[in-house]
């Protein structure tokens, strides 16, 4: 599944993807790029974009909004009102009226059109101009089963996304996590799953047990998470597609706070004996179970870096939560987090350069990154309870849950940028918690 | 001290629905008169309702911590002796944790506070292979309201008696 764009802008009419039934074809000629987000900025001022119309029927529409709301929801892009607009049409393959784009200040232009094959399936094309440059800077056609239409709206404007950002995209994945419905002393957990921007729920889970924290594989659709099924707490594999469960390992006690490793061949959590706490790590092919750490204390929430050389994990045994990391086969483990107050729940980035925390201090919860080696803390929201950040694929957005006081109150979700800006609730039907990205899925 | 207060009321009240209930139950169906037998309360000695009213079933912590408060050990001194003097009870001892810390690590503070208590209990004579421990972290509260007297209810350690065997 892999996304082998290479040099589209240069290529004419290539197959160059087959993805879940969706075609793609570049339809791009030779360009030159002018306009460019710089995202390595803090605050940037979103770019002015046009998306202009898909065409007039349901499908077209439906496709041309999803793409304008991933690309409004990253904050990075201000996509401009359609009824501001002039040059009306949405041909693909006809040159724009670039002065009509000039006077609404538009800096990029989408041109879209979607139809319908003889054989049924949905086709749709678009291109990317550069308005101010007066050139194209990329040019695909897709064709899907009509189902799929919301992956192709979402490979649409993650494709945009990294025209413009030079960065990869994140629309096209899903969120695993916990749906939670009845009052606050008797809450039902159902492990559930989403498209990213909350389209296309379903539960995986009946509610008849207890379930926490769940994880994407980064390599297959799979979730390891924690159950009470059968009244022993245990960490469990979830196949999604199949709904096959299996408990991993075999272990004397309580395991919990379950990660897979970057390869999705291990899966590294906690296994309770007595007081203590200590990091396991499970190869799934061999089942064998390696000890990886053993002091006095409460060592959980272990995470991998993304080359699977080193896990950072929180642990008490200096007195209170802070955060630790060792080389993977357990050596050397060193403390990196030294702010005032208790670190929790860290996260390496898929780009391996940020660790994200929840952290306690002052009684209110903040989610906060730090660089690997502990340095450079920024806290990027705070209040009476935010916990448990995951990282979008491309690792510049963050997904956390924020709770609520109060017998009334529950947790919801929300994505915030690494720079601290752009966040927002993602909508559920219920309460909601744990939330896991997946990686991008094409 | 308030919320103490309002726990023990809650006893009150369950011991006063259980004897309504077996009043009824005597009423309707003619049992014998056991009422002799009937413990402080109007609990029957060796239950379950004998243990939770008269004894008591919970044991609170400090903030963060699962060390046994002066008070936390004078309960479990007397669950102990309960236990030992009924042993057909099997026992699960429950670690909870209040909702303010982060899912894991409650997780395994409630299971700390499970353990101490165990601990404790194996200390006074009561036989280990009897107890097995759970926790549930933060995902039991009993008092849900969004202040220090709610959050220190839920901290807590609860000695739950199975049905008897043998």
């Amino acid at each position: 599944m892999n996304f082998v764009c290479g040099k589209s802008r240069f290529a004419r009419l290539a197959v160059i993807l087959v993805v879940a039934g969706i075609v793609l074809v570049a339809i791009g000629t030779a360009t030159w790029a002018k306009v460019e987000i710089d995202i390595t900025k803090g605050n940037v001022e979103p770019l002015p974009i046009a998306i202009n119309h898909f065409g007039g029927d349901k499908i077209a529409q439906d496709i041309a909004a999803v793409v304008e709301a991933d690309l409004r929801s990253s904050g990075l892009f201000k996509p401009i009102d359609k009824g501001a607009f002039i040059d009306k049409n949405n041909d693909p393959n006809a040159r724009p009226r670039f002065e009509d784009w000039r006077v609404i200040n538009a800096q990029a232009l989408v041109n879209g059109r979607v139809s319908r094959e003889a054989d049924g399936r949905l086709k749709a094309e678009f291109r990317l101009w550069d308005v101010f440059a007066g050139g194209e800077m990329i040019g695909q056609q897709f064709f899907s089963d009509p189902n799929n239409w919301r992956r192709v709206a979402h490979i649409i404007a993650d494709t945009i996304y990294k025209e413009l950002t030079g960065e990869a995209g994140y629309f096209d994945s899903r969120v695993v996590f916990v749906d939670e419905s009845g009052p606050k002393d008797a809450r039902i957990k159902r492990l559930a799953i989403m498209d990213q921007d909350g389209a296309n729920m379903r539960t995986l889970t009946q509610g008849n047990e207890l379930v926490l924290t769940p994880r994407f594989s980064p390599t297959r659709q799979e979730v390891t998470y924690m159950s009470y099924e059968g009244g022993q707490p245990q960490v469990y594999l979830l196949q999604i597609e199949t709904g096959r469960r299996e408990i991993v390992g075999n272990f004397p006690g309580m395991t919990f706070a379950p990660r897979f490793s970057p390869d999705g061949q291990k899966i590294v959590m906690s296994l309770q004996q007595g007081g203590n706490a200590n990091i396991y790590v499970m190869d799934l092919r061999s089942r064998n179970t390696t000890r990886l750490t053993s002091s006095s204390s409460i060592d959980t929430s272990p995470s991998f870096s993304p080359d699977g050389n080193k896990i950072v994990f929180e642990s008490d045994r200096g007195g209170r939560q802070q955060l630790y990391v060792m080389n993977a086969d357990g050596s050397s483990p060193e403390r990196i987090s030294f702010g005032t107050g208790r670190y929790s729940t860290p996260v390496w980035s898929p780009r391996g350069d940020l660790i994200a925390f929840t952290k306690q201090q002052g009684g209110k919860f903040l989610i906060g990154v730090m660089r690997a080696d502990g340095k450079g803390e920024r806290i990027l929201t705070e209040g009476f309870h935010n916990e448990g950040p995951t990282w979008a694929p491309n690792g510049r957005v963050m997904m956390f849950f924020r709770d609520s006081p109060g017998a009334n109150g529950g947790p919801k979700l929300y994505s915030i940028d690494l720079t601290g800006y752009h966040e927002r609730q993602i909508r559920t039907p219920a309460f909601a918690s744990d939330p896991a990205w997946s990686p991008l899925l094409n | 001290m308030l919320m103490a207060k309002s726990f023990l009321k809650s006893p009150a009240v369950l011991a006063i629905v259980v004897g309504l209930a077996l009043a009824g139950c005597e009423a309707n169906k003619k049992l014998p008169d056991n009422s002799g037998s009937l413990g402080l309360n109007g609990a029957t000695p060796g239950s379950t309702q004998d243990f939770t009213v008269n004894v008591g079933d919970r044991v609170f912590f400090e903030t963060d911590s699962a060390s046994l408060t002066p008070t936390s050990r004078s309960t479990l001194d007397k669950q102990a002796q309960w236990l030992i003097r009924y042993p057909n009870h099997p026992v699960t001892v429950e670690g909870h944790a209040d909702e303010r810390g982060t899912r894991e690590y409650n997780l395994a503070l409630g299971a700390r506070r499970a353990a101490a208590t165990r601990d404790y209990l194996v200390s006074k004579g009561v036989q280990g292979n009897r107890m097995r421990t759970i926790s549930y972290g933060k995902e039991r509260p009993v008092a849900v309201c969004n202040d220090i007297s709610c959050w220190s209810q839920n901290r807590r350690a609860i000695t739950v008696l199975s049905a008897p065997t043998g």
